[in-house]
């Protein structure tokens, strides 16, 4: 995710009005906007004449637990109880919420505050219009639970009571609240549950696989594996034969979706051609589909293959890059001549696919020129557009409903499914539920990018790290690496080492690359900590000793215009702090005991390894116990993460659930995940061929939160990086065998 | 044909050969049963059939006859269900939730027939239950609450 693209790119201001009932509504609306809100649907705070309060969730929820965490934000200023909140979750609509991304982890660090006043605000309201009603003064006036007191006078009233009137007074100026001091906190930092936990667990319809609009009627859609494929042939008769098939429709491919969008991606403008086949159920869709027959030919992406891709590295890494020098700061070529030693190592990792258990899907209805969208995404700004575009319509004239996604991961940061959708029921007429079944989920993901790293170290006579040197390979479109391929020069250890070279080769790629959990950092975080174990080990450091040293005295390292070059908008390192680094490192080797004696295990060969990593604003470090079987096969016993997300932590059962989330995902990823093409496709197909971690390979994960006196950041994927490392250097404390790849081999460890 | 769904004989009007996931889904509008990857692989469409849990997308619906089916939409029906709902709320299992349905029909089969179950055994029943955002280490904690509550 890069950083740029998630900046609220409109003003807002705050607005109050009066909803019948006598409710006080505070919403905020970009500047321009309309005086009047209709509804409830469009504020954050609704206080009822009864005292109830219901909070508006605006971001889209994906299991990042936002629709829990951001009402407990203005709750906490708003200072009611939390068992007062109903939560309601917005549509998507910009123009009334502001921003409504779920990406880059980027909710928390920048709507905390605003959440906060937005609540503080309210509160602000009911004390001037308590203070009006009673003429006594504002400031002699306290809150505590929902109720508003007069001490002086022994007077006392519910919220509820002064809802109508605080709804006639102006806002207060956002900058002038002021705010809760955190040692009052009633709500924030608690252990609250997710809000939807009971609909969940009873099997409410909360995803938008679930939407149900009357008339509506099920499809799947026909189209290329290999990218931008033509239809060569396919057999409607029979796809209308199949019991249920209502009717097949030709989707013609366009090219001319561009747009203004969140999340820029090369490749999103396609509209893949393709068949629609609609049926009563999903399943004779997807029979229908099947019994089509449909043969395709040629694509942008028919030349991909992992093997020629795996080839041209090869050749690559003997002959040299393209681009040498693509990043050079300092000398690093007259550091390596001078050093005392030399670590050499080659590391590399796959693509990887997004998988998220909720396949990709949209229910759409078009009718008088109007759209309304039922959708699990992480960008719905971007779906309305897309999807208006795609129809000939305005963005306005798209009523999008935003549904709880089945897991998101960066997949839904891309609205492809949307468009299809869309685009389907304009033509179908009525109400249309598209959805993919999971191989196409797999054939159409918008991958991770897999890459190479040589990379050379330069030591000094102490064994430190003086120079860096990598040849990175990776992917990209004519000649450039694409904005999820590029190496950012901007990560650690850079600016730690002033000394730093990055040569580079782009294989060329033609399908879709994306953003996936700690993009970019979930590649390099196992690349340069487990080199930087390989340095400490050549000259018999300690690993935890060694990193201290390599991060030397706590400090701010800048962005430096050195080190922003060609990927300054894609830098995630830089600004970083050393000495959070340094406190997540320590604190995970105290968790663990770091340097103890791992106990024997029969049969086995166990071992303990150490990473830390900064991603996303967060700082993680993880030790693992991991033991490795005769015939290979890794177990991990346990993971501790320590984490540095500033100060507060907003949802403390929330907060724990994503650290012990990710890095079991990653622990999956890095025994197994690997996706290949071979004929221009993906070759994988379902479950079966890209394994997840399972309850029996999930170990226990102990979370510490360190507070810190730096803004609250968020979650959903800093802890990802650093468990790979981690576990690496496990293996090779058991086992003496450095795994250099991803997912690790397995055969390599047989006793 | 008629199915007895959560305690109700229910007439489904649907070809034979339609896996049972999506006659609940789609034909009958019972949507708390959940398409992951349609090949038995990942479990979210875990239903029971007299008590036992099966894939709805595995099992054609002409295959159910008389077996009783026990979906998420009833799964409170069942004293350790509504302890295992009562655990997954309490010790906020769920992320995305996607999966919590299957999760929880094979978390009550289990504690049935295992009402003290150990680590292995919840290993056993539960590593054919793909979760995604990776919650087993809270899911494990709530069966083990709901054993003891």
């Amino acid at each position: 995710m890069t950083s740029a693209a998630l900046k609220p790119s409109r003003r807002a201001v705050l607005q109050a009005g009066v909803l019948a009932g006598g409710a006080m509504t505070l919403g905020l609306r970009a500047a321009g906007a309309k005086a009047s809100v209709p509804g409830a649907l469009s504020a954050f705070v609704i206080v009822r004449a009864d005292g109830s309060v219901e909070i508006t969730a605006h971001q889209p929820e994906i299991g990042q637990g936002v629709k829990t965490s951001f009402p407990m934000m203005i709750a906490e200023e708003l200072d009611v109880d939390w068992s007062q909140v109903k939560v309601v979750q917005a549509p998507g609509n910009r123009a009334v919420y502001g921003a409504q991304i779920a990406g880059g982890s980027s909710a928390t660090p920048t709507q905390f505050e605003r959440m906060r006043r937005l609540g503080a605000s309210a509160r602000a309201m009911l004390i001037d219009a308590a203070a009006k009603g009673w003429s006594v003064p504002a400031g002699e006036i306290t809150t505590a639970s929902g109720r508003l007191y007069h001490k002086a006078s022994n007077r006392e009233a519910s919220y509820g009571q002064f809802a109508e009137a605080a709804g006639g007074i102006t806002p207060p100026k956002p900058e002038s609240l002021k705010l809760k001091d955190p040692a009052n906190f009633r709500i924030l930092g608690k252990r609250v549950p997710g809000v939807d936990n009971r609909a969940v667990v009873t099997g409410q319809p909360l995803f938008g696989i679930d939407a149900r609009p009357a008339g509506m009627v099920y499809a799947a859609y026909a189209k290329s594996p290999v990218f931008a494929g033509k239809l060569k042939s396919a057999n409607k008769a029979a796809a209308l034969a199949v019991p249920g098939v209502k009717a097949v429709i030709d989707i013609a491919e366009r090219r001319d979706l561009k747009t203004e969008i969140d999340v820029a991606l090369p490749g999103i403008e396609v509209l893949p051609q393709g068949i629609a086949v609609l049926a009563n159920s999903t399943w004779a869709a997807l029979k229908g589909r099947d019994a089509l027959d449909a043969v395709w030919e040629g694509g942008d992406a028919a030349f991909q293959s992992t093997v020629a891709w795996d080839a041209a590295a090869a050749k690559a890494l003997k002959d040299g890059p393209q681009k040498p020098g693509y990043i050079n700061h300092g000398d690093a070529p007259a550091k390596l001549a001078a050093a005392a030693k030399h670590v050499k190592a080659d590391y590399a990792y796959p693509f990887i696919a997004h998988a998220a258990l909720e396949p990709m899907n949209c229910t759409a209805q078009v009718k008088d020129g109007k759209c309304e969208l039922w959708l699990s995404t992480q960008t719905p700004e971007d779906a309305r557009r897309m999807v208006a575009l795609a129809l000939g319509i305005k963005a306005e004239d798209v009523t999008l409903n935003l549904m709880r996604s089945g897991g998101g991961f960066g997949r839904r940061l891309m609205n492809d499914v949307a468009v299809e959708a869309a685009v389907i029921a304009k033509a179908a007429g009525v109400p249309v539920k598209l959805t993919w079944d999971r191989g196409q989920d797999f054939a159409h993901d918008w991958l991770r990018p897999g890459g190479w790293h040589r990379l050379e170290a330069g030591l000094d006579a102490a064994g430190n790290i003086i120079a860096w040197h990598d040849h990175f390979i990776s992917y990209g479109r004519d000649g450039k690496l694409d904005p999820p391929a590029v190496i950012d020069a901007s990560l650690f250890p850079s600016g730690v080492i002033r000394d730093y070279r990055a040569d580079v080769t782009v294989l060329p790629l033609a399908s879709t690359l994306g953003w996936l959990r700690a993009p970019i950092n979930n590649a390099f975080g196992f690349v340069t900590q487990g080199f930087i174990d390989e340095c400490a080990h050549a000259v018999g450091r300690d690993l935890v000793e060694y990193r201290r040293t390599l991060l030397g005295a706590p400090r701010a390292i800048p962005i430096a215009e050195e080190f922003s070059g060609e990927t300054k908008a894609d830098a995630q390192g830089t600004p970083y702090h050393t000495g959070r680094m340094r406190g997540v490192l320590d604190k995970a080797a105290a968790m663990a005991g770091w340097g103890r004696k791992v106990p024997a295990r029969p049969g086995m060969r166990s071992g303990m390894g150490i990473a830390f990593h900064f991603s996303h604003l967060g700082y993680f470090a993880n030790v693992v116990e991991a033991s490795v079987a005769a015939d290979g096969s890794v177990k991990v016993h346990k993971i501790w993460v320590a984490a540095d997300i500033g100060r507060q932590v907003v949802n403390l059962s929330g907060a724990e659930n994503q650290v012990q989330g990710s890095v079991i995902d990653a622990l999956g990823a890095a025994l197994g995940q690997r996706i290949t093409f071979a004929d221009g496709a993906v070759e994988q197909r379902n479950y079966g061929d890209y394994p997840l971690a399972r309850m029996n390979e999930a170990p226990a994960v102990e979370v510490a939160f360190i507070s810190t006196d730096f803004h609250t950041t968020g979650l959903g994927e800093p802890a990802y990086p650093s468990l790979a490392p981690a576990l690496a250097g496990a293996i090779f404390a058991a086992t003496g065998k450095r795994l250099r790849q991803l997912p690790f081999d397995t055969d390599l460890l047989k006793a | 044909m008629k199915l007895n769904i959560n305690g109700k004989p229910t007439e489904v009007i649907a070809d034979p050969d339609m896996p049972l996931l999506w006659a609940l889904r789609d034909v009958l509008g019972m949507t708390g049963t959940k398409f992951g990857c349609g090949a038995g692989f990942c479990g979210a469409c875990t239903v029971q059939l007299d008590g036992e849990p099966v894939r709805g997308c595995q099992t054609p619906v002409s295959a159910v006859g008389t077996a009783k089916i026990t979906t998420i939409e009833g799964l409170s029906m069942s004293a350790w269900g509504r302890k295992l709902q009562d655990a997954w709320v309490a010790l906020d299992v769920p992320q995305c939730g996607y999966c919590q349905a299957g999760q929880l029909l094979a978390a009550e089969a289990l504690l049935r027939s295992t009402p003290k179950p150990t680590d292995a055994d919840i290993d056993a029943a539960m590593s054919s239950n793909l979760c995604r955002c990776a919650t087993y280490t809270r899911i494990r904690a709530a069966i083990k609450q709901a054993a003891a509550a």
